[in-house]
């Protein structure tokens, strides 16, 4: 079927080699000697440690859990015991070293019980948490955490899902390799992801430099009788960049600061859904990956590596040639120089050049800028590279967003093209980083400051708190007071109560009022006497008369709760 | 009578315009003084006194008021006193104290007591624990303001720099390498 293409701005064409490591089938490597497997393998969080020094593990046995929903899984990739859970180097351009947990093989590459995932009757939800805990990531380069790219947005509708098998990148093979030996593998896996997404259709973009691995697509496609539709998309550099093979494959341009799925497509790269199924079919972590090994070596080759392999042994099954003096990681144009050769393979690690002077000749000095504009040309993002490097070499940050550096994805167009060799790209991601670090420094002092602002509040808030407590045990004292002066006063002569008042707290008087003509009422109910209830009105004069004469004696029960009734009645006549 | 009718309209004019600036400052009247708090946006926020101000905030409308110089602030550094120099139009001034790579406190938990000064003394809450019971520090939330070691009667609590880790690092400024003569003649031969 003939499927209309775009074309995206820019690209540019360097020399492929990649016939070089695709004469030979995909190899095993054998077991290496030590094994490290750094647990932050995921863009996210960084995974817990799960096994200490001295535990037995077994391949495919959790070593590192999940922390929060953007981060996976990682795995024992072989059996033997763990040697240690510390820092040690990464391969990242820092050179820096990051807590790894290193294991040494005990030969057998024991499985553990390895279980099928009962994916027909399990809700997406389960699914999607069973690939995470199965640690798929994007195996692009992107390493996203694949579980956390498998909701459809509630508010648009899914149109397409993109199966990225482009791989654009000079040297590196790995996809090509996968597709031509594994094909139905991978499309049971877009299945899956098929399910999950619930996309109108399923492209599956791969370069026409590879007509093999389409072949064995369309093959795959065809045999499981899925309706995906394998499209050539043509060969030119970065094809393979999400956004672009979005534009080539639908048309669809992904604005800034925007994600493909708000345009109702997502994307996710061949070996991600070779690796979900393999995880779902047959209860396989991932654990290993297809690693293209090429550059000076004698034997370039594809190798299905284990994940915490040390680069200079797998390097070392190639042959380099020993002019070699370096690795890089990734393709030419995007990959860097590891820090030190012995640092493991990762989820990240498409592909290992052998680096010599012969193949990559050292760049000749930087020139200044000419404003070719070349730059702007070749840039796939449509930006304006010549101006970003002006306000990124003066450290002018403000200016490097406003010209979108952040839509930049570091493709290295500019640097190829630029006839003054400046290095662009590392320019571009010096301000990404200054402006990310000033960025979580402003976040940490915003955060500072409102826990200082609420630490006073709560101070002076405690404070007021106390005072209202201290006041509010001073009323009652003065309350208490006040009530006994108020008794002893009636007791001594009825004009005291006038004192009372004149108390100036003037609550106090009231609650202590309060209480006694409560007490005196109590008091006189309960000596009222039993034989009064039935009287006829001869009898009651004669009691009002007794009564009339006992108070004109002033013998009224001598109780102080009387007196203080009476007391605060002539008060109240005061007041 | 002409005189009197311009008069008559100018006066108009100035009693509305009057009121309508009268409305207006009452209307949009900016509360708060929004020179402090952009300066208070420059400053770290460690709240941790070094100014000599209690907190970043009292520095910050020193500041403002021109009673003090802008270089007191360590944790700020010589690009705080660069931005607010910029600010204000003031002339930069090297740094009153050492300039001190960041630092968080770390609490030594087998010789804390646990009698809780430190988390009074702590000015943004980064400190967990309760009385008899062993302290720590939340280390995201510390801002390396030493506030807490004056206090400690057991000198657990030690301060240690926040070095570079894969987190936290940045790409360097590209830097034009300057190579020896003898290594750029050959090059030059070439061009020619």
């Amino acid at each position: 079927m003939l499927h209309q293409l775009f074309k995206f701005k820019g690209g540019v064409k360097p020399p492929t080699n990649k016939t070089q490591s695709v004469t030979l089938p995909i190899a095993a490597a054998p077991l290496p000697s030590r094994l490290i497997v750094p647990l932050h393998q995921s863009i996210g969080g960084t995974p817990r440690p799960v096994v200490q020094a001295g535990d037995k593990v077994r391949k495919g046995q959790l070593i590192g859990e999940a922390d929060g929903w953007i981060s996976a899984a990682v795995h024992a990739p072989t059996s033997g015991t763990v040697l240690a859970v510390a820092m040690q180097p990464q391969p990242h351009p820092s050179g820096l070293d990051a807590l790894s947990v290193v294991i040494e093989p005990d030969g057998r590459d024991e499985w553990i019980d390895r279980q099928p995932f009962d994916y027909a009757n399990a809700t997406p939800d389960d699914t999607r948490r069973y690939l995470q805990q199965s640690g798929v990531v994007g195996l692009g380069g992107a390493v996203f955490p694949t579980h956390g790219k498998l909701t459809a947005s509630r508010s648009v509708a899914m149109d397409e899902l993109i199966i990225n098998g482009a791989e654009c990148e000079p040297y590196i093979t790995c996809d090509d390799l996968l597709m031509r030996e594994r094909a139905a593998d991978i499309v049971r896996g877009i299945g899956i992801f098929r399910d999950l997404l619930q996309p109108k259709r399923v492209l599956i973009g791969i370069e026409d430099n590879k007509p093999e691995a389409a072949a064995a697509m369309r093959a795959a496609v065809a045999e499981l009788g899925e309706n995906f539709e394998v499209v050539s998309v043509p060969t030119r550099y970065p094809a393979g960049g999400a956004k672009q093979l979005i534009r080539v494959l639908t048309g669809k341009e992904v604005p800034a600061a925007k994600r493909s799925t708000d345009l109702g497509v997502q994307c996710f790269n061949v070996a991600t859904a070779y690796t979900a199924w393999r995880a779902i079919a047959y209860g396989e972590p991932v654990v290993s990956r297809i690693v293209t090994v090429t550059g000076n070596v004698h034997a370039p080759r594809n190798y299905e590596a284990l994940i915490g392999t040390p680069m200079d042994e797998l390097l070392a099954l190639a042959q380099p040639h020993p002019d070699t003096d370096g690795t890089v990681m990734g393709g030419p144009m995007m990959g860097f120089l590891v820090p030190t050769p012995d640092v493991p393979v990762v989820k990240a690690t498409n592909c290992l050049i052998a680096h010599a002077d012969r193949l990559f000749p050292p760049k000749a000095p930087e020139m200044p800028c000419i404003r070719c504009g070349a730059c702007a040309d070749a840039c796939p993002h449509e930006l304006q590279p010549f101006e970003l490097y002006w306000h990124a070499r003066a450290k002018n940050f403000g200016k490097t967003q406003q010209y979108h550096i952040f839509d930049c994805i570091e493709c290295g167009c500019c640097s190829f093209v630029c006839p003054s060799r400046i290095p662009l790209v590392q320019y571009f991601r010096f301000a990404k980083s200054e402006i990310w670090a000033r960025e979580r420094e402003k976040n940490a002092a915003d955060e500072a400051k409102t826990r200082f602002e609420f630490k006073q509040f709560r101070e002076e808030r405690e404070k007021a708190e106390k005072a209202e407590k201290l006041a509010k045990a001073a009323a009652a004292q003065a309350a208490k007071k006040a009530a006994e002066a108020a008794a002893a006063a009636a007791d001594s002569s009825p004009a005291a109560p006038a004192e009372a008042a004149v108390d100036p707290a003037q609550a106090a008087k009231k609650a202590a009022i309060e209480a006694a003509m409560a007490r005196a009422k109590a008091q006189r109910e309960a000596a009222q006497p039993k034989n009064t209830d039935t009287l006829n009105p001869q009898q009651a004069e004669e009691l009002a008369a007794i009564e009339a004469r006992r108070q004109a004696a002033g013998l009224t029960d001598a109780a102080a709760g009387t007196a203080a009734v009476d007391a605060t009645r002539e008060a109240k006549t005061e007041e | 009578m002409d005189i009197l009718l311009a008069i008559a309209i100018m006066a108009l004019g100035a009693v509305v315009l009057g009121a309508a600036l009268g409305y207006a400052s009452i209307k949009f009247k900016v509360e708060g003084d929004p020179l402090v708090d952009k300066i208070d946006a420059i400053l770290p926020q460690t709240q941790c006194g070094q100014c000599g101000f209690p907190g970043c905030k009292p520095y910050a409308e020193a500041i403002a008021k021109g009673e003090v110089d802008i270089n007191l602030c360590p944790p700020g550094g010589m690009e705080g006193v660069q931005r607010l120099a910029d600010l204000l139009g003031r002339e930069v001034k090297p740094l009153d104290a050492e300039e001190k790579p960041k630092q968080i406190a770390i609490i030594d938990e087998n010789t804390c007591i646990g009698c809780t000064l430190c988390i009074q003394a702590c000015p943004v809450d980064a400190i967990v624990g309760a009385a008899k019971q062993m302290h720590t520090i939340i280390a995201g939330q510390c801002t390396g303001c030493e506030l807490c070691l004056p206090p400690c009667p057991v000198e657990c609590i030690r301060m240690e720099a926040i070095g570079e880790n894969i987190d936290n690092w940045k790409w360097k400024y590209p830097v034009v390498e300057i190579k020896a003569a003898d290594a750029a003649r050959p090059a030059i031969k070439e061009a020619a």
